[in-house]
């Protein structure tokens, strides 16, 4: 592994005496961009840092949001809890399909608003349709006064943390990997946007960044993670964390989405402790996990309390 | 000589032997009169009744920190500044005083007083006779919603806000039953939805975006036009 990316290194090294010959490549940095720049371009793969290199990075994030927002931004790289596995529920007999959460998702983790980019798809189906294998034939852009419909039903799908994640195999920069906690993350500045992982994915869970995201200054969530909601950059993939910034500490708060459901479809905890609200619903309901012979294993437990 | 010291050692076998056996005896008798002189101090301590004694024991399988105050309409409570006065009236009729109420939970089957206590109006009554509190009224729902109720205690059902690994009191808010139904009415209404993602073909034709109020949040919703 480290020989992979010493010679990518040792490859954009080389690439940069071209771009100092006058061969500009749009991926590399300006001729006369400033030092930080060219630092962060030679960034070391997030697994790779000490702890010293990460909090340098952490510094020079926050003094750059601090420069480019006026706003102090807090950066943690703080790494995972012990003996925690996190694992989410959602009750198909309660959502009733108001997006409540993809907005407090998209304020929560500072996603672009135009181009508009949301980790949760709330899917609509008609009742007694097929409907687990057909996802491409959903309803995503239902627009009635009010919801629930009569006669439908709702499916919001994000995510699904797998523990076999396809997309992680396909990444050729290994910028995305599976924490020890379960939750499968992006490190923005290893990403390529070659969206091989958006191809791998069964879910549609991960977005790219087509254009610069913008996100108004007022708007900004100050508390911020390296690996999950700090601000992205054209040309990069990202995907749901779990709220990594709030559900990696201890004591942690419940994820937004679980925070701003109305009608408390959404259930989340740690699959390793025996008295948990998600082991005591797998345990007791009946749960199914979406394409599961994908043998992807996700976390995400889909299940109907009544 | 030999014969001495063999009854000696006999002897002594013969009474260590008696001596277990007196001791194995005795000990599952020993501790009964301890229990005797225990019993009474503890009647002194649980309640007097059989029901008082279920309802304790109950309540010790609520996780109690995480319940919250009911949303009472403003300026009704307690109900005792009215209806200390008033004398209750049984009779199924048109209530003129809380019109706002219109009973849409099994209401066939009951009326207000098969809840609300006829004697003080603050706190509400079981179908066994037992009061509870307002703050309690989950005892009153579960009477009839017994596996909604167990998964409430579990977490299931309902919904939890704060911290998600922490059990200290005021850590997690854990609503009560009334916070989110009606208990007149606990039928979920319809709501609006939030604005639809913009659909693929349309990205071209966005302009900016406007921003939309909505329950206290501001979206940041595209404008689309040519």
């Amino acid at each position: 592994m480290e020989g992979i990316y010493m010679k990518r290194r040792d490859f954009l090294k080389t690439a940069s005496v071209a771009v100092a010959l006058g061969l500009e490549g749009i991926a590399l940095p300006d001729r006369d961009a400033g030092a930080s720049i060219w630092e962060t371009f030679f960034q070391k793969h997030f697994r790779e840092m000490t702890q010293a290199e990460k909090e340098e990075v952490v510094k020079k994030l926050e003094t750059d949001y601090k420069k480019r927002f006026g706003k102090d931004i807090k950066v943690k790289a703080n790494g995972p809890l012990p003996n925690v596995l996190y694992g989410y529920g959602l009750d198909l007999t309660r959502c009733v399909g108001c997006r409540r959460c993809v907005y407090a998702c998209v304020t929560e983790n500072n996603l672009s608003r135009n181009p508009q980019i949301q980790y949760i798809s709330v899917l609509r189906f008609k009742s007694g349709e097929k409907w687990v294998d057909d996802l491409e034939d959903a309803d995503k852009y239902y627009n009635p006064d009010v919801v629930p419909e009569p006669g439908h039903f709702y499916m919001p799908v994000q995510c699904q943390q797998c523990e076999k994640p396809a997309c992680t195999k396909v990444c050729p920069t290994q910028a995305t990997w599976k924490e020890p906690d379960g939750i499968v993350v992006v490190d923005y500045n290893w990403c390529i946007g070659c969206r091989y992982c958006m191809a791998a994915c069964p879910y549609g869970a991960r977005k790219f960044n087509w254009a610069q995201p913008t996100i108004p200054v007022e708007q900004i969530n100050p508390q911020t993670h390296y690996l999950g909601n700090r601000f992205k950059h054209r040309g990069c993939v990202e995907k749901c964390t779990f709220c990594i910034q709030r559900v990696r500490e201890n004591p942690g708060r419940y994820p937004a989405c679980v925070e701003i459901c109305p009608v408390g479809a959404r259930k989340f905890g740690n699959l390793l402790d025996e008295k948990s609200e998600i082991r005591l619903l797998i345990e007791t309901k009946r749960v199914f996990r979406l394409k599961e012979h994908l043998n992807t294993n996700p976390k995400f437990y889909y299940f109907f309390s009544l | 000589m030999k014969r001495l010291v063999g009854c000696i050692v006999y002897a002594l076998v013969v009474v260590t032997i008696l001596l277990a056996a007196h001791r194995l005896r005795a000990e599952p008798g020993t501790p009964a009169p301890e229990q005797k002189q225990q019993t009474p101090q503890n009647t002194q301590q649980v309640p007097k009744t059989a029901s008082e004694q279920a309802d304790a024991e109950h309540h010790a399988t609520i996780p109690k920190y995480f319940t919250t105050r009911p949303p009472f309409s403003e300026g009704i409570f307690p109900c005792t500044t009215c209806h200390a006065g008033l004398k209750p009236d049984k009779t199924r009729r048109e209530l003129y005083f809380h019109t706002e109420i219109s009973l849409k939970h099994a209401a066939k089957q009951r009326w207000c007083l098969d809840c609300h206590d006829s004697e003080n109006r603050d706190r509400l009554r079981l179908a066994n006779g037992d009061h509870v509190t307002f703050e309690e009224s989950y005892m009153l729902c579960g009477q009839c919603h017994g596996n909604v109720f167990r998964e409430w205690k579990k977490g299931i059902h309902g919904k939890r806000t704060g911290l998600w690994n922490s059990d200290k009191p005021g850590d997690k808010v854990y609503l009560l039953c009334v916070n989110c139904h009606n208990p007149h009415s606990p039928q979920f209404k319809p709501i609006k939805p939030l604005p639809l993602p913009v659909r693929p073909n349309e990205i071209t034709n966005i302009k900016g975006t406007s921003t939309v109020e909505i329950e206290g949040h501001k979206l940041y919703i595209p404008v689309y036009g040519k």
